[in-house]
């Protein structure tokens, strides 16, 4: 369960209020937009490219201002240096300098903090270990990217930027720094991060923002969001079944209840409204039929249902 | 309750770090970490000195200009072009690429001082034009028998290091203009005409009138004319007047950088 810390209070740690970003070329990029970060939530934000999602975090990192509309970190400026003080940013940074060593940067970094978190722990949470001595040319690109997390917590911040930031680790990796996310919010830091995996919003966020086209669609836990994506009765009880059966198409077409089949790589996905009954007709047809799966629509065709006109 | 106010315990421990100390790190590690990048760091170096020891060292070797010899005069021309070299490839072409890959964001979103990087930058073009002057010297001396005072020495050094500030805002205008893939290109398109424009290669007299004309647009002139002076060979204009040239376009240039930066705010 992602819920560890749960966030009692209502402090205010970051806010976009009515935020309108027109660029010079007259795409509007948000469009009177809203989102409050509290203190010790971890919040995903969400969205199909160009949605407005970097835009948003742009402006709360001061690095772009509104075309109208107000920024407050930490009831400040972005761009104030006591508000940079509290804030830790990990952006999509394709080369940070190559002939500098890990532990230089990451000690360039603690260096422009008051109270940087300690070097040893650092070197935990971003699981450097091995690697410290080598230059940032020579890292693997997870090792990149946990080295760039491990300068976002440099400062010990207490609302911190994620862009992206599980993008080339392995499984092993993106749980770890999972684990590191939960334990910052755990402590009272504020999280904000973008993600296309939307398997780590679902698993990491205490709540999911939804943008389009600049705008709030929707927001809420998880599992608001998701059904939300269903809202319609019988989307609500559509099934997803994958199986491994020798059945032809037609046949799997005209089960009851199945409203889409697909099979792809000896694998087959049916979409089912009425579950059982499908199920009873196809091992009933099928004796040779293994691998069965049965699932609940994912977060992603929420998302999916929700950002499609 | 007020949504606004944010009591948080630290808030009193919130004294940011010395800008000192800052300024000193980003300077020690830009500076260490050009030197580590060899493909820069030779081809800084190298440059100036491998068309010094062709042209000043082993044509010309008993041309006269002046009363000072072409290998001693070639000197303070290709320490020029050195410092011109440093900082247009270090800065103009190294910023442009720390901007497209997004580091220059993160450094930005960063509470580092922004003139923090610039200053690192800077210094890095100032030490190399120090760098190069000095193994420009010691190869005239052992090889092209330059005789050179301490005190010329010191003011060919000093206006070598002076003239990397010019060269440093002419690199971040680059930055910030050009688009970063081909900012390789361009740096060569103003690198190799500059110098060969303000007479670095070949003294200006040798070259067409128009030329000569044109050069006091250039801060490669006044710092080139400046170094002639220094040396005790034979210079164009005063010291006043070159100092003045290269303030001019020190903040023209800085003026594009503010432009650039202040235009790419508002687009990103």
């Amino acid at each position: 369960m992602p819920t560890t810390f749960a966030p009692t209070t209502t402090d205010t740690v970051a806010a976009l209020t009515n935020i309108t970003k027109r660029y010079v070329n007259g795409v509007t990029a948000l469009d009177n937009l809203s989102l409050t970060l509290k203190r010790g939530e971890i919040v995903a934000l969400l969205g199909p490219n160009g949605a407005g999602k970097s835009t948003a975090v742009k402006l709360m990192m001061g690095l772009s201002s509104p075309t109208s509309g107000q920024v407050r970190i930490f009831n400040k400026d972005p761009r104030n240096t006591h508000a940079r003080l509290r804030t830790g940013v990990m952006l999509q940074v394709g080369r940070a300098p190559e002939m500098l060593r890990v532990r230089e940067q990451v000690n360039i970094f603690r260096g422009y903090y008051p109270a940087p978190m300690p070097y040893a722990d650092l070197v935990k949470a971003a699981a450097l270990e091995g690697i410290e001595e080598r230059m940032f040319g020579q890292l693997s690109g997870g090792q990149k990217q946990r080295m760039l997390f491990a300068l976002a917590l440099a400062g010990d911040p207490d609302l911190i930027f994620l862009d992206e930031p599980t993008v080339g680790l392995d499984i092993e990796a993106r749980r770890a720094m999972w684990a590191e996310i939960r334990s910052l919010a755990a402590r009272g830091k504020t999280v904000l991060l973008t993600t296309h995996y939307l398997e780590e919003a679902d698993a990491l966020a205490h709540r999911i923002v939804v943008i389009n086209k600049g705008r709030v669609i929707c927001s809420g836990t998880p599992a608001e969001v998701k059904s939300l994506g269903s809202s319609t009765d019988a989307a609500a009880t559509l099934k997803i079944i994958r199986c491994v059966t020798t059945l032809p198409a037609e046949t799997l077409h005209n089960l009851i209840g199945v409203t889409a089949a697909d099979t792809l790589n000896g694998l087959t996905t049916l979409t089912s409204a009425q579950t059982e009954a499908t199920l009873r007709e196809l091992l009933a047809l099928d004796q040779s039929l293994h691998s069965l799966e049965v699932a609940s629509p994912a977060l992603e065709d929420a998302f999916l249902a929700l950002t499609s006109n | 309750m007020s949504t606004t106010a944010i009591p948080m315990p630290t808030t009193t421990a919130l004294k940011p770090p010395s800008v000192l100390r800052i300024f000193i790190t980003e300077i020690r590690y830009e500076i260490l970490r050009s030197l580590r990048t060899r493909a820069y760091s030779l081809a800084a170096i190298g440059f100036p000195v491998m068309f010094y020891c062709l042209f000043g060292l082993l044509l010309n070797r008993n041309e006269i200009i002046g009363s000072v010899s072409v290998a001693k005069y070639l000197l303070g021309g290709y320490a020029v072009f050195g410092s011109l070299g440093a900082a247009i490839f270090g800065i103009g072409v190294g910023v442009a690429l720390d901007r497209s890959a997004g580091w220059l964001d993160l450094k930005h979103a960063s509470p580092m001082p922004p003139l923090a990087y610039i200053l690192s930058k800077c210094s890095m073009a100032v030490v190399y034009s120090f760098l190069i002057v000095c193994v420009l010297t010691a190869l005239g001396i052992a090889l092209g028998h330059v005789h050179i005072t301490a005190i010329e020495f010191a003011r060919i050094a000093l206006i070598a290091a002076i003239g990397a500030i010019p060269f440093s805002c002419l690199g971040l205008a680059m930055a910030f203009t050009v688009p970063p893939a081909a900012a390789g290109g361009i740096a060569n398109l103003v690198y190799l005409p500059m110098s060969f424009l303000s007479g670095l290669w070949v003294p200006l007299q040798f070259l067409p009138k128009i030329l000569q004309q044109i050069a006091p647009v250039l801060p490669t002139y006044h710092l080139a004319q400046m170094m002639y002076a220094a040396l005790g060979a034979p210079s164009h204009g005063t010291l006043t007047q070159h100092l003045l040239g290269l303030t001019g376009f020190s903040i023209l240039m800085i003026g594009i950088t503010w432009f650039a930066i202040y235009h790419r705010e508002q687009n990103s």
